[in-house]
């Protein structure tokens, strides 16, 4: 959907989505270097599994929700990329449950 | 409560756009203690998102407006105020003629800063537009483009498609043309009522805006396809967007788009303030709720001051002094000296940056039908419930929005109504033929953004964090019995 205009970019940093890695910028957000990674599909909604993708990027809309770092239900569209981030995608509603220990 | 965030402050301000940051100036101007909370990492809003950092050939591109922001920002920066980024606030708890306690919420550790003044500068939103297909990846508000474009160098790559209405489309339809990017046509979906604009034309012709806007917009008419009159919309595509369609004399016609940017004006984000315990008024030209203010921005609540677009739309230009008289406002009620000459000069520039409003309101309207859309459209995204579902819920006789949300959970997901409270009321009035401002909107409360219960268990005890946690609930005056754990 998004390609980065020809102007010079900042320092490459590398973030990982679903354990593959993403090229970004250093002082992308996490949304915006995922969609200029080419990511369509950022979550599955939690009601019916529809895939979702960003449609505000201010904060607004809660339609970026990923996992960083860990930390579940974080809007991308305001967190800043940091070399080396883990971001997950999530899908439907989270289980209550404690997860398992893998 | 991070380390970098002291816990009180004499005014504490909200938002870092042209009001806010004209706000911190005017108070640290007065020798005010100024903490100013925002949640992006650079001062600016939306409207000079990264200009601070943005290269040279961007600033270029994205126009003169743009670009003239980075004064201000830098005049913010030098003006002494504590500048919090990164840095959200879920809640404005007043009490009485006491303190005020701001919630906030920074890396995922809360805390809460107590001060005596503070100044809601929070913007606008863009109008959600809810039409079929609009929660499909690659359906997006032209502001959120816009966005991307500033802060990242984002340019939309495939077909693209401009729809809805508002001078934004048309600016950032010209922000891309200079970006080597064509959009493959921009839809005009018009108020079937624009015509009430005219009485207020010659006014508008008076102002640099008309001639600023004149030239973008036949520039953009010279460059890419623009189709105007049409009356609806819909997204069609699989598992993302593949077409824009939209109705035009009665029939349908289909524009291949990877990425459709939908765009029906900016309303004021009232989450803040309605938590607080502002009340709201219902605007009829401009199709939203605004909180109750003075002409300065001062609200009923002791100490809690509306300033710029979330008081009521009027663009970045009148902000600035929409800024200013809300500053001037909060440093009198802070007991500080307001310059008599500086207060008449800011509500002069107000006026004068309102001139042509009346004209740009009217005729960049919203057509009420695409806003109260019908069937299987889902109007809230969070909890994807369909216009339908509200339609009948009205049918059944339910009183207001605050039923439609406990039969349906409509504003109940994590973006708290942000994105479905208009279009529940706008429904609702639909349906029922009643009007709006009798209606009303759905209920925010605090905490306004999502906290985890961890947040919650690091605030200090007290009323302001029994109103985090239950918002206005009164609590039972026995306690709750607990149950028995003996057996």
């Amino acid at each position: 959907m998004f390609r980065r205009d020809p102007i010079p970019p900042g320092e490459a940093v590398e973030i990982l989505l679903d354990g593959q890695p993403i090229s970004a910028r250093r002082g992308d957000s996490v949304a915006g270097a995922l969609l200029a990674g080419g990511v369509t599909r950022f979550r599955d909604s939690v009601v019916s599994g529809a895939p979702r993708a960003p449609y505000c990027l201010m904060g607004t809309c809660f339609e970026c929700l990923m996992t960083i770092d860990g930390v579940a239900n974080r809007q991308a569209c305001l967190v800043t990329v940091e070399p080396g981030m883990r971001i997950t995608r999530q899908s439907g509603a989270p289980s209550l449950l404690p997860e398992a220990e893998t | 409560m991070s380390a970098q965030l002291p816990d009180t402050a004499e005014l504490v301000i909200i938002g870092a756009g042209p009001a806010g940051m004209a706000a911190a100036i005017e108070a640290r101007a007065a020798g005010a203690e100024v903490m100013l909370l925002d949640e992006t990492p650079a001062a600016g809003g939306q409207i000079w998102r990264a200009v601070g950092t943005a290269p040279e050939a961007r600033k270029a591109l994205l126009g003169k407006e743009y670009a003239a922001g980075a004064a201000l920002v830098s005049d913010f920066a030098a003006c002494g105020a504590h500048h919090a980024s990164g840095v959200s606030v879920w809640g404005v708890m007043p009490d009485g003629t006491g303190p005020i306690h701001v919630g906030v919420s920074e890396s995922g550790a809360a805390g809460m800063i107590e001060t005596r003044a503070v100044i809601l500068a929070t913007g606008a939103q863009e109008r959600p537009l809810p039409v079929p297909g609009w929660t499909l990846p690659g359906v997006m508000g032209a502001g959120a483009a816009q966005i991307a474009l500033k802060s990242g160098g984002l340019l939309p790559e495939g077909r693209c498609v401009l729809a809805g209405v508002g001078p934004l489309l048309y600016l950032l339809a010209d922000q891309l043309l200079r970006a080597g990017v064509t959009p493959a046509a921009l839809v005009e979906t018009p108020s079937p009522r624009r015509r009430a604009a005219l009485p207020h034309l010659p006014d508008f012709l008076r102002t640099p805006a008309f001639l600023k806007g004149a030239g973008l917009i036949a520039r953009v008419r010279r460059r890419i396809p623009v189709i105007t009159g049409a009356e609806a919309l819909e997204i069609t595509g699989e598992s993302r967007a593949e077409a824009l369609r939209y109705r035009r004399a009665g029939s349908w016609h289909e524009i291949p788009a990877d990425l459709v940017l939908l765009h029906a004006g900016v309303v004021p984000s009232l989450n803040l303030a309605v938590a607080a315990g502002v009340p709201t008024r219902w605007n009829a030209v401009l199709r939203c709720f605004e909180p109750e203010t003075d002409a300065a921005g001062a609200t009923d609540l002791p100490g809690l001051f509306i300033a710029g677009d979330g008081a009521g739309i009027g663009g970045a230009e009148r902000a600035l002094p929409s800024g200013r008289r809300a500053a001037q406002a909060a440093l009198a009620q802070l007991g500080r000296e307001v310059d008599p000459l500086a207060a008449a000069e800011a509500q002069r520039q107000w006026h004068r940056a309102d001139r042509g409003r009346a004209f740009i309101d009217r005729w960049f309207a919203p057509p009420p039908s695409l806003l109260a859309p019908q069937g299987e459209t889902i109007a809230c995204r969070c909890e994807e419930v369909p216009a339908s579902a509200i339609r009948d819920a009205a049918r059944l006789g339910a009183p207001g929005p605050n039923q439609i949300k406990t039969y349906l959970r409509c504003g109940m997901g994590p973006c708290q109504g942000r994105m479905c409270a208009a279009s529940v009321t706008e429904i609702m009035a639909d349906e029922s033929g009643r009007d709006p401002a009798d209606l009303g909107h759905l209920r925010f409360r605090t905490p306004v953004r999502p906290l985890s219960l961890a947040e919650l268990a690091q605030l200090p005890a007290g009323e302001a964090a029994r109103r985090a946690a239950l918002g206005d609930a009164a609590l039972p005056e026995t306690p709750l019995p607990l149950p028995d754990r003996s057996s």
